[in-house]
């Protein structure tokens, strides 16, 4: 048998601009492996980021039923879907997101504040920078790193609450190519050592073509998914 | 997040601008403190008042002629009989003394120094009844009374202006209207009033101020003080003083044509119109402090937008509505207790300042930071704080995280 992370039937999302109903999401299917690396790819205005939103928990479908690590989370409440992404899914963002007045290790620690851990969060986000390779710059801030450091410090931070899933939303797309490929390689290690699940959604085709599946969208659908 | 978490995150984010954060908690800072050094002038006038009516005397009523509210044909003027007849003890069994006065204004001169100056012709009976003191001599007795004594009690001030002592004055002669007096002695201090300073005046005996300083028809009094026996009994003592009275001014019937005042009543009065103006200043103050109230809301509003993407961040990877609006709150409450502390110190300054005015301007008035004054002023400038930072950390709180994110 199978071990979904993620089941995802019939997703649609519809907004309204206007007097004008935008279907971003026509009912589209998304199955993903328990410690997969996939890629979602399409062009612009294909429901990209509207399915890795909802696939995130950061909105909800306006139909269809998404099942997340075991969870029916397709008609919880905000602060329900708060929770479910504060202990199920890890965020890397293109533009990094980091609190520009915190440290690193504050910007680590920051989910497990939210988590309501109270005790050895400081060496919990220390573990996770070390992992990153960054156990030698957890009282810098920000803009004291350069971009690869900063996005390593973004991927401590979706890491530490030991997430499910890590969403990736473009995370090389503001670095370059050597920073970019570092990264890139960072993740694989984290699933290959950690078996997080890891979804990252991308324009680049070489970015897209390290991970093991490529998941397309076109219109609103998904128009290919070889398992 | 605990609270604790949520302050120090607070004061970490009000710290990266300093600039924006005390000009906003300045606001703040003006609206408490003028609140706090309204409140303590306020009552500093309040007790410098009530003190100077309770140094009048104790258990005092003063009986005025004419009535101060309504209007009578004919008016009888006040009379030595009168008084007389209010201290018969059988009639008045409340009254312990009574004390007629009539007063005039007059010039007092010695050796080329002059003081214009209070003049009250007096029975011996004032002493008691005024709680009068004397720094040296004797106070004025019946046999001056009855000898029409050309004989002089000095007021303190008076003593200073004349011979710049206070003691060794006493059978010197000084010039009433002209007319030669020997001093007899001199008043002790009572300090300043609010009917004007209790020492620029000086006593004469009854008869002779009738005869010689002050012209008045036979037997008119300007003023009866009487002094009850308790001041349990000084209602009754008044009820004596109106029966009294209108029998012997036959005026059973209709408006009486004297007034009665009891300390109580002067107290009273006066606290009165300190409240009315202790409020009206404090309210104008608190008007400054909801303009920093606004002030707060305003600078809480640019701080969300600008964070709009922060916001975005910490719902993305767990923030609850309630984490986001604590911590707004959080802030706007700190910039505000800040402020209130701050102001509570401003006041509190301002108060001290104006005690030193009043005191080199020769008004002795200490103003009073209450307790209440300074616990009133910080909990309503974190109330102001709280419910200004309301709508703003709702907004906060409110926005989709998929918005946010997006937010440039």
């Amino acid at each position: 048998m199978t071990d979904w992370v993620i089941e995802g039937s019939g997703l649609t999302k519809i907004y309204r601009m206007g007097n004008q109903e935008v279907h971003a999401l026509r009912g589209a299917n998304v199955r993903i492996q328990r410690g997969e690396v996939l890629s979602i790819m399409g062009p612009s205005g294909s429901g990209k980021s509207t399915l890795m939103n909802i696939l995130g928990c950061l909105d909800h479908p306006t139909a269809g039923e998404y099942i997340l690590d075991g969870e029916i989370v397709s008609h919880l409440t905000n602060d329900q879907l708060a929770g479910i992404r504060n202990r199920k899914v890890g965020f890397i963002f293109q533009s990094f997101n980091l609190l520009p007045r915190a440290t690193a290790l504050s910007n680590v620690e920051l989910p497990m504040r939210y988590a309501g851990l109270v005790k050895g969060r400081t060496q919990l986000a220390r573990e996770a920078l070390e992992s990153v390779g960054l156990g030698d710059r957890v009282t810098h801030r920000p803009t004291e790193l350069s971009g690869g450091q900063q996005q390593r410090v973004a991927i401590a931070r979706a890491l530490v609450n030991n997430p499910a899933i890590i969403m990736a939303d473009e995370p090389t797309g503001n670095l370059d190519s050597k920073s970019g490929k570092e990264i890139m390689e960072l993740l694989l290690k984290l699933n290959r050592e950690r078996g997080t699940t890891i979804i990252v959604v991308t324009h680049d085709a070489l970015i897209a073509a390290q991970t093991q599946r490529i998941i397309r969208l076109y219109d609103g659908l998904v128009v290919e998914e070889p398992v | 997040m605990n609270l604790w978490q949520a302050i120090l995150e607070a004061i970490e984010s009000l710290s990266a601008n300093k600039l924006r954060s005390g000009l906003t908690m300045l606001g703040i800072v003006i609206g408490v403190g003028a609140v706090i050094a309204m409140l303590a002038v306020g009552t500093g006038a309040q007790d410098t008042i009530t003190g100077s009516i309770s140094g009048l005397g104790s258990n005092l009523l003063f009986v005025f002629s004419g009535n101060f509210t309504e209007d009578i044909r004919i008016e009888k003027p006040l009379t030595l009989s009168d008084a007389e007849a209010l201290a018969d003890t059988f009639q008045a069994p409340s009254i312990a003394a009574v004390a007629p006065a009539i007063q005039g204004n007059g010039t007092v001169t010695f050796s080329g120094e002059t003081a214009n100056t209070q003049i009250t012709g007096i029975t011996p009976q004032y002493e008691e009844v005024r709680n009068y003191g004397l720094l040296e001599g004797e106070f004025i007795n019946e046999e001056h009374l009855l000898g029409r004594a050309s004989v002089v009690l000095l007021g303190p001030e008076v003593a200073d202006k004349l011979f710049g002592r206070r003691e060794g004055i006493s059978g010197e002669i000084v010039r009433i209207e002209g007319q030669p007096f020997r001093v007899l002695g001199i008043l002790e201090p009572k300090g300043g009033s609010s009917f004007g300073s209790q020492d620029d005046l000086v006593l004469v005996p009854f008869t002779t101020a009738q005869a010689r300083l002050i012209r008045r028809s036979r037997e008119r009094v300007d003023l009866i003080l009487v002094q009850a026996v308790s001041a349990e009994m000084v209602p009754a003592a008044s009820d004596e003083i109106s029966q009294i009275l209108r029998t012997r001014h036959r005026t059973e019937l209709g408006a009486d044509d004297f007034t009665i005042f009891t300390q109580q009543d002067f107290v009273a009065t006066a606290q009165t119109i300190t409240n009315v103006l202790t409020i009206f200043l404090g309210g104008i103050a608190a008007i400054s402090l909801l303009v920093g109230g606004i002030g707060i809301m305003n600078i809480m509003l640019v701080s969300v937008t600008e964070r709009t993407r922060e916001i975005g961040l910490r719902k993305a990877i767990g923030a609850r509505k309630r984490d986001i609006l604590i911590q707004f709150l959080t802030e706007s409450s700190l910039l505000s207790l800040f402020g209130g502390l701050i102001g509570i110190g401003l006041g509190w300054l301002i108060a001290f300042i104006v005690g030193r005015i009043a005191a080199s301007s020769g008004t002795p008035f200490t103003p009073v930071v209450g307790l209440d004054a300074v616990l009133l002023a910080t909990i309503f400038s974190t109330a102001v704080g709280l419910f200004f930072g309301l709508y703003p950390a709702n907004r906060a709180a409110n926005l989709e995280p998929v918005e946010a994110l997006r937010y440039e």
